[in-house]
């Protein structure tokens, strides 16, 4: 229905969804302008950091695709709406998923896409079964991460209405952390998005085979392939929140 | 029956008014109304708490974000740009702290304006007598003053603990020199910020779907500002061209006053230039105003 809705205006629709592009394209201006002062970043060099970009932007383009509706959830629950969705004989999540399907939210999914593609072309990767089995792995789990944020963020906003903003600065700033090498950052951040909000588990770590780099963080060798491990993880959790959140929401009655 | 509200408005150009001292009546009892206007959309602001705290908590994140690249690009390239490593650190986190002020990603008045033309409310804003352009530019400084005091403060206090930035120095003299230029400069960039966002509203009389003009508007404030990078980095033509846009007054120009990076000659030319672009687009401002109240249609019921 919301797909029918958007392209009634076909229009505007190509006018949102390129300049969607074009705004998470500014990230990679931006990392563009850096590599024309240095041939590398934290020891990554430009087709590496667009690898990261445009793994993070995949995944978080992605996962704003299926579940991104939700970060709408403070308004619906001020302003009443979301006690409609409830009564109705269906599951919450995926009704308001689904609310304002906005398909224009796949620029970035295309732009990014676009980047990832030029660096695969730029990087000397030996192909081989496993690397590109991590790198679909990668896709998957990673957009499964970003959706639990999502979720988790939208249980959270039950009881703070208000705080959208806290999660976009998981999201969107943690799809913004991503776009650079782990190196750069300090190690109690590192340590923060590999055991505090597993984002390391997106795109760093499997980078780190695929690309065949050495692992300057000093985590066990194995947490390169855990992704789904974490991915499922923390969907239940992510899931379990939600339950919770649902549970002992009270309406306000308007 | 339909009818233009430009016919129903006074004619624009006021007779010379032969009592002065009316004329400083009006003028005090204008002023008071506009102090009035940008006082309530400070406090109406102030009233979303949990929004503001939401809101500094991500200026702060990004700010860390963006120091650590930043950092490890002047590690390698100290000077770069013509900033020293702690000069560019505080470029991020006040950067972050004008953010919301100058509204560079847009926002603020231009919600309420853009709202108001898709209801059709305001033609009863239309039909008002207050002038459109300072009612609104009013209530966007009210809410500008109120980030700069809520956005603005914390994320710079958070970066000055955890990085070595750098505030303004000198003699006394000096810095409160430099502090006003910064605030006056900053005002001006608020000024020219909100003109761009009002005329980028405007565009919905003609477009009726002004999202797309918005995201044009998102882009070149983001860019050409200075806000993601300084505009001294960009490839030499991009960046003189950059620099004489009106976008450099937004974040730019006031960075660069507050790290005495502009001094003398240059701090004057700066400022000047941005007051340039102020009259150039208050100006333009009242042309746009004026053709898109004459193509207002009320239906009358």
């Amino acid at each position: 229905m919301w797909l029918r809705a958007s392209m009634a205006y076909r229009t505007s629709f190509w006018i949102t969804a390129v300049g969607n592009a074009v705004t998470s394209a500014l990230d990679f201006v931006v990392i563009a302008i850096m590599f024309l002062h240095t041939t590398a970043l934290g020891g990554w060099t430009l087709p590496q950091v667009a690898f990261l970009y445009g793994t993070s932007g995949l995944t978080l383009g992605l996962a704003d695709l299926l579940v991104g509706s939700l970060d709408q959830l403070g308004q619906r629950v001020r302003d009443g709406s979301v006690d409609v969705v409830l009564v109705r004989p269906a599951a919450a999540l995926a009704q308001l998923g689904a609310d304002r399907f906005a398909l224009r939210r796949a620029g970035r999914v295309v732009q990014s896409g676009l980047i990832l593609g030029w660096a695969l072309s730029r990087l000397p990767i030996d192909w081989t079964a496993g690397r590109l089995l991590v790198l679909l792995v990668l896709v998957v789990c990673g957009t499964v991460i970003f959706g639990s944020v999502f979720v988790a963020g939208a249980a959270f906003q039950f009881f703070a209405t208000d705080a959208a903003e806290v999660q976009n600065s998981v999201t969107y700033g943690g799809a913004t952390m991503l776009q650079y090498p782990p190196t750069i950052y300090a190690r109690d951040l590192v340590r923060g998005v590999v055991f505090g909000v597993p984002l390391a588990f997106v795109n760093w770590l499997p980078a780190l085979y695929v690309l065949g780099l050495p692992d300057t963080l000093g985590l066990p060798g194995w947490f390169r392939f855990a992704s789904p491990l974490v991915a499922l993880a923390f969907a239940t959790a992510a899931g379990l929140l939600w339950r919770a959140a649902l549970r002992s929401y009270r309406s306000t009655g308007s | 029956m339909s009818r233009t509200v430009a016919e129903a408005r006074p004619p624009d150009p006021e007779p010379p008014d032969p009592d002065p001292g009316r004329r400083r009546h009006e003028l005090r009892s204008a002023s008071r109304l506009y102090t009035a206007v940008a006082r309530g959309s400070f406090r109406r602001y102030a009233t979303y708490r949990a929004a503001t705290w939401a809101g500094t908590f991500t200026n702060t994140v990004f700010g860390f974000f963006i120091a650590y690249t930043y950092r490890a690009l002047w590690e390698i390239r100290p000077h770069l740009g013509g900033y020293d490593l702690s000069a560019a650190l505080t470029y991020v986190w006040l950067g972050q702290a004008l953010l919301m002020p100058v509204a560079a990603m847009g926002g603020g008045v231009q919600d309420d304006l853009e709202a108001r033309i898709v209801s059709g409310d305001i033609a009863v804003d239309l039909y008002r007598p207050v002038d459109q352009q300072g009612w609104w530019l009013a209530s966007d400084l009210g809410r500008a003053a109120y980030h700069l005091l809520s956005r603005g403060v914390l994320p710079l206090l958070v970066g000055g603990l955890c990085f070595h930035l750098r505030m303004p120095s000198g003699g006394l003299a000096e810095e409160v020199l430099t502090w006003s230029c910064f605030l006056l400069s900053l005002l001006l960039g608020i000024t020219v910020s909100f003109m761009i966002r009002y005329m980028t509203a405007l565009t919905g009389f003609w477009l009726l779907d002004p999202r797309g003009m918005r995201q044009v508007a998102l882009v070149l404030g983001m860019f050409c500002s200075g806000f993601l990078l300084p505009l001294t980095l960009f490839p030499s033509g991009l960046a003189t061209l950059f620099q004489r846009l009106p976008w450099a007054g937004m974040v730019q120009i006031p960075e660069d006053v507050f790290l005495q990076r502009r001094t003398g000659g240059s701090l004057l030319s700066g400022l000047a230039l941005q007051l340039a672009w102020v009259l150039v687009l208050v100006l333009a401002g009242r042309l746009v105003q004026r053709a898109a109240a004459a193509k207002v249609v009320v239906q009358g019921g």
